[in-house]
């Protein structure tokens, strides 16, 4: 069974490697890379921690737009620019995480999304992010002025290695001491606090986690694109996210990736042929996971597997 | 001329008319997503969505089949109402029992098809909706011009809200739901039709928000989008509320309206997001809401 991950693994990382020269659109493959890393930052809290966020857009956008205005308006490198993005990213996970641990479940979910609406409005009345019209012509600049981003095939594979970077980090969270507590909670949360465990430090801290990683992955993804629209801190994104996580399975590690690739492919795609109704399959999608498919893609396979020879962890 | 924070006291009063409406608006809101939480334990992700249909199906009733205001006022929640039951007894009823995160999701995509579909038959952009003959102009009270058709919202929603109370806290069919939130086994052992009562609350729930959306077509415009941002500022007026509480919905969307009109004058630039900031002062200070009580 291990030697299948192994395969599986080494299979998808050479399909990276080797995608821009497959004529695919290198931009095009940035975006699925981009999104793939905030779904699994997403997953970091949804699957293994069972705590629904509803307003993790908030994140993705406030980064990409600190980022956009550091490295536009006040001239910051790439890297500062996107710790710049980052830091916000966190200090917003901080507060709204710290208020939002205060509740459970359903609550949670609710909390997390007003105030990611109230950062949603913050954003479209400040004058840094240009409100309405959103920021452009963000430059992609250079990797500590020796490696220029301006190609798309560098570019390219700095965002991937920096996917594969949070990907294992993502890995190597929910394997460490930290990670068994997460799960702890996640499977039964008065017996973590009756074992002595401080339950809402714990979630504070993946909260805070998982909202940095977001807030990277709308950084690089200001960048990539060269522009921030008030869609990136928008509830509508808030709920992509969601259903890329649990189309292809919460609480596996390669669900949100193949998640996050399915529903921005069938954005891109579906935009051109069928409109608005896009918004209506996406809506399809959602109400046939909650119904029949809670699992996802990677939950279902692995669970097809489990069956015949014991565990497995994609 | 009268001024309190250097702003002209009539001009105050109209924001603290329009902030009523709103909260008018918020209490029929958070009143049909109280009851529905009570006793389904579902987040209707959906309301705002109910709300827009309600509003179209007013504005479709009017121009496509010269259906006027009064009958839409009847007619539309009826229509909207029977669509909720249909969604409650196809998908809903089969996610009781698994955790309440699910409801939420499901509601999510249901707003996101019933906004998709309507922005691709009617586009994105807003329909005005006309104020009907008799509830035209306005009295003239001195130191304000009261608009009739404002006025009418806040006396409806506010009767609408109250006869809700009464039949939940007061009548046999309320005791009956009560018991069901309760204990819905322990009801239905009783002989009294339990799922059937669901799938009745949950259309009631979602009447009550396209009734909202009948009210409000007058004065806002009726668009596919009207309701998603609204719902959100539902949502945290139920969480300053309490989630299960009836009264709390109710009082806390009319308080909540009025405190945004009163930041309209004051402070404009946070009038958005007044009602997310008090929600995250609730909840450092009572966690359970004003009025909920801690489990």
């Amino acid at each position: 069974m291990r030697a299948q991950i192994i395969t599986v693994y080494v299979a998808l990382a050479a399909l990276a490697l080797i995608a821009p020269f497959l004529g695919l659109y290198p931009v095009f493959l940035m975006k699925l890379l981009c999104f793939a890393m905030f779904a699994c930052a997403f997953n970091l809290l949804l699957g293994f921690t069972k705590m629904l966020s509803f307003g993790h857009a908030a994140y993705f956008g406030a980064s990409a737009y600190v980022t956009g205005w550091l490295v536009t308006a006040q001239g910051w490198g790439t890297i500062a620019g996107i710790l710049g993005g980052v830091a916000v990213a966190l200090l917003l996970g901080l507060v709204i995480g710290a208020i939002a641990v205060r509740r459970q479940g359903i609550y949670f979910a609710m909390i997390t999304l007003a105030l990611a609406q109230l950062v949603f409005f913050v954003c479209l009345q400040a004058d840094f992010t240009g409100g309405e019209n959103g920021l452009q012509g963000i430059p992609r600049g250079s990797l500590l002025g020796v490696v220029g981003l301006g190609n798309d095939r560098t570019m390219y594979y700095f965002v991937l290695a920096v996917f594969v970077a949070v990907f294992v980090l993502i890995r190597r969270i929910v394997h460490s001491p930290f990670g068994q507590v997460l799960k702890a909670i996640r499977a039964n949360e008065p017996r973590a606090v009756s074992l002595g465990y401080k339950v809402d430090r714990y979630k504070l801290m993946a909260f805070v986690l998982s909202a940095s990683l977001s807030g990277l992955a709308g950084s690089l993804k200001a960048l990539v694109l060269g522009f921030v629209t008030l869609s990136d801190v928008s509830q509508t994104s808030s709920g992509e996210v969601i259903l890329m996580t649990l189309l292809g399975g919460s609480g596996t590690f390669l669900g949100p990736v193949i998640g996050a690739n399915v529903v921005v492919t069938l954005q891109e795609y579906l935009s051109e042929v069928v409109g608005a109704w896009v918004s209506v399959i996406i809506g399809a999608i959602f109400v046939v996971c909650v119904m029949v498919f809670r699992r996802g893609f990677v939950g279902e396979i692995q669970r097809r597997f489990a069956q015949r020879s014991g565990s497995a962890a994609l | 001329m009268t001024t309190v924070f250097g702003v002209p006291l009539p001009a105050i009063l109209g924001q603290l008319m329009l902030g009523l409406v709103n909260g008018s608006f918020y209490a029929l809101l958070s009143l049909g997503l109280a009851v529905i939480f009570g006793l389904l334990g579902v987040v209707n992700f959906a309301h705002g969505a109910f709300y827009m249909l309600g509003a179209f199906a007013a504005y479709i009733g009017l121009a496509s089949f010269g259906i006027n205001y009064w009958w839409a006022l009847l007619l539309a929640p009826l229509a909207v109402g029977l669509l909720g039951m249909v969604i409650e007894r196809l998908f809903l009823r089969h996610l009781y029992q698994v955790e309440p995160v699910y409801g939420l999701l499901l509601t999510f995509g249901i707003a996101l098809i019933a906004e998709g579909v309507m922005r691709s038959l009617f586009g994105a952009s807003g329909k005005s909706y006309p104020v009907p003959p008799l509830l035209q102009g306005g009295f003239n009270l001195g130191f304000m011009v009261l608009p009739i058709y404002r006025a009418w919202v806040i006396l409806a929603s506010v009767t609408v809200c109250g006869v809700t109370w009464f039949l939940i806290e007061r009548t046999r069919l309320g005791s009956r739901l009560r018991a069901a939130t309760e204990n819905a086994k322990l009801v239905q052992a009783f002989g009294i039709n339990v799922p059937l009562l669901v799938m009745c609350t949950y259309g009631a729930g979602v009447a009550l928000a396209a009734l909202a959306g009948v009210l409000a077509a007058p004065v806002v415009q009726v668009s596919p989008l009207m309701g998603s941002s609204l719902v959100i500022v539902v949502f945290a007026v139920v969480v300053i509320g309490g989630m299960g509480s009836i009264l709390g919905a109710i009082v806390s969307g009319l308080v909540l309206g009025l405190v945004e009109g009163l930041t309209k004058v004051i402070y404009p630039e946070a009038s958005n997001i007044v009602v997310f900031v008090i929600m995250a002062v609730v909840l450092i200070w009572r966690p359970a809401g004003l009025f909920g009580k801690e489990q």
